[in-house]
């Protein structure tokens, strides 16, 4: 079976600057992937790339196998949805989606057909005549959608295109993203700096930073076992710790915490010495003491459905600790001792 | 306290009166003594519109009719051919990246503006004379195009500006080719800035003077030249009569590149 998309061994330089260094990847076909990274860690410009407004300075991008390295963006059948839309100001709603059609030379009543579904798979039918100006953000991405998707691309690329919409409506928007990429069956390659986005949306995600491909796995794979410091501090929420190892067998290391509590953890690394250690707020409980590390509560921050607990271990370690605001939840007061629990393996040693 | 606003300056009104007097009060006597009865240009003798009719009727009217007929041929082929030259160099100046001396290219496609006209004026008769070129209409019409160029070349290149990047891109990305992208997506999204180049460079053509007289070759006139010749011969009711027309021509064509300029910006 092909892959949808093999970027082999890409770089881009704009002149002495390195956007991307080497990055190799695969996509499969009928796959939700994610590229996820903070603004300037090159996962734009490897979209622009897949797309082909941009120039692949080394390297080969295959596209079910045939190489589109080089070709020109109009002859590539993969579709992009950009992220400020550009929609055509001066076209109606129907024709910025028949455009596509239009140039692949479909005739006139098959290609109004076709975007005539198109525009009612986007709820849209009735605003067919209308200008895009005379739309709401919300709706000027359906359209946007439905442009893109109408040619029936092998791959459609998605540019951040949900942040330029409010939160409720973002919201919405993931899942009938989610929805539309699992029925159309296109691998959607979709690019955000959110990662909340990522992670309820994709099947995979490629977590980028100063243009190198970090870690590469699915949701759960991303936030449970990253692979180094960069991806434990950008995905979610992480308490880091700087750790000793004591011993590493296979993947679990035994790591002496600051305070000298010894704890078994899950490992990236197989380099003894000193190492940064992820405990995840809500991996943590709040325990009687007398079993296990003792910590000092400095705060209860109120979160609604959580209470963010800061404490500080014995050495003066802080640790967040997330609890869940339930009935029987016991907030424990500023100032007090309590024991915390660490559930075995559920700390991860990074690499750097 | 708040700023004073500019309004309540000392004499603000005397000033902007007497600089409103200075620009205008010519133009407004050329204007009522246009519709003048009498022979005389100092004279009041009524309302009449005998010079409007003498223009088209009268003893110069051949003579006027050439001029502008040769104007008229030339502010559309010179604003016409301009206008395209000024669209590809915009697209070249902002569409294809960095390049070696783009701002040297900027300033040569802007120098007729800073350039003082006579010095072209001079320049361009002793290129056309160097290289054995017969003056005439021809003459007019090259060196007609090359001022008009940077004229149509500023809102063309405003509005080009305006113009991000990402429709070309889309176009591209469905299927369109370079020529499908430009002639569907961004020609129509620069209309209003070639439209209003178009005009203003038709009007700066139709009204040229100083360059125009030196290139134009015995017994070629434009109407500008041809009013001159006239006026050399002592200033008669009909140049009022015929500068109106012009002034009324010059205004339509400004507003309306104006209006259109203003429309296009309301949309993206």
């Amino acid at each position: 079976m092909n892959n949808a998309i093999d970027i082999r061994m890409v770089t881009k330089t704009y002149g002495t600057v390195t956007a991307l260094k080497a990055v190799s990847l695969s996509i499969m076909d009928n796959e939700f992937f994610t590229l996820l990274g903070p603004s300037g860690c090159g996962k734009t410009t490897l979209l622009r790339m897949i797309a082909g407004f941009e120039d692949v300075t080394q390297g080969d991008i295959l596209l079910f196998g045939q190489n589109i390295a080089t070709l020109d963006p109009n002859l590539r059948p993969v579709n992009t949805v950009f992220q400020q839309y550009a929609l055509f100001p001066h076209m109606s709603v129907i024709d910025n989606v028949a455009f596509g059609l239009k140039m692949k030379g479909l005739d006139l009543p098959t290609r109004t057909a076709r975007a005539g579904e198109m525009l009612e798979m986007v709820h849209l039918s009735s605003f067919a005549d209308r200008l895009p100006a005379q739309l709401s953000g919300g709706q000027q991405q359906r359209v946007a959608l439905a442009r893109a998707l109408a040619p029936q691309p092998k791959v459609l690329l998605l540019d951040e295109p949900l942040s330029a919409l409010d939160l409720k409506l973002r919201q919405a928007m993931r899942m009938e993203l989610k929805q539309l990429q699992q029925d159309t069956g296109i691998t959607f390659i979709f690019v955000t700096h959110d990662q909340e986005e990522a992670l309820t949306m994709s099947n995979r995600i490629a977590v980028m930073s100063a243009g190198h491909v970090q870690q590469i796995g699915t949701p759960r794979d991303i936030y449970e076992t990253p692979v180094n410091r960069f991806v434990a501090d950008f995905i979610g929420e992480t308490n880091l710790l700087e750790v000793d190892v004591a011993s590493i067998a296979g993947d679990r290391a035994q790591v002496i915490l600051p305070g000298g509590h010894a704890i078994t953890c899950s490992t990236a690394t197989h380099d003894a010495g000193r190492h940064h250690l992820s405990i995840r707020p809500e991996r943590l409980t709040l325990v009687p003491l007398g079993a296990g590390m003792e910590a000092v509560v400095d705060q209860v921050i109120y979160l609604g459905t959580d209470l963010q607990v800061l404490v500080r271990l014995d050495g003066g370690t802080p640790l967040q600790v997330r609890i869940q605001n339930a009935a029987r939840t016991q907030v424990p007061a500023p100032g007090s001792r309590i024991g915390l629990h660490l559930e075995e393996g559920a700390a991860r040693l990074l690499a750097d | 306290m708040a700023l004073r606003s500019v309004r309540h300056y000392p004499s603000f009104f005397s000033i902007a009166m007497l600089c409103l007097i200075i620009l205008y009060a010519p133009l407004i006597v050329v204007m009522v003594y246009s519709f003048n009865d009498s022979p005389s240009i100092t004279n009041w003798g009524g309302l009449s519109l005998r010079w409007y009719f003498d223009v088209f009727t009268g003893p110069e009217a051949p003579r006027f009719r050439a001029a502008a007929w040769n104007s008229l041929t030339i502010a559309v082929l010179a604003a016409t051919i301009a206008t395209a030259i000024a669209t590809a160099a915009a697209l070249a100046m902002l569409r294809a990246g960095k390049f070696k001396g783009r701002s040297l290219t900027f300033a040569l496609i802007n120098l007729p503006l800073m350039v003082p006209e006579i010095v072209i004026a001079v320049a361009t008769l002793i290129f056309f004379t160097m290289i054995g070129f017969t003056t005439g209409y021809l003459t007019i019409l090259i060196a007609h195009i090359t001022f008009c160029i940077p004229f149509a070349y500023l809102p063309i290149a405003a509005r080009l500006q305006g113009i991000d990047g990402s429709y070309e891109a889309a176009a591209r990305d469905l299927y369109a080719t370079r020529a499908q992208s430009f002639w569907l997506v961004l020609l129509p999204l620069m209309a209003p800035g070639v439209i209003s180049g178009y005009l203003l460079a038709f009007i700066i053509s139709l009204d040229d003077f100083i360059i125009t007289n030196f290139v134009k070759g015995a017994g070629m006139e434009t109407l500008p030249t041809a009013i001159f010749g006239s006026v050399k011969q002592g200033i008669k009711p009909n140049i009022m009569a015929i500068s109106t027309l012009m002034l009324g021509v010059s205004i339509l064509f400004v507003t309306l590149s104006y209006l259109i300029n203003r429309k296009g910006r309301q949309s993206p």
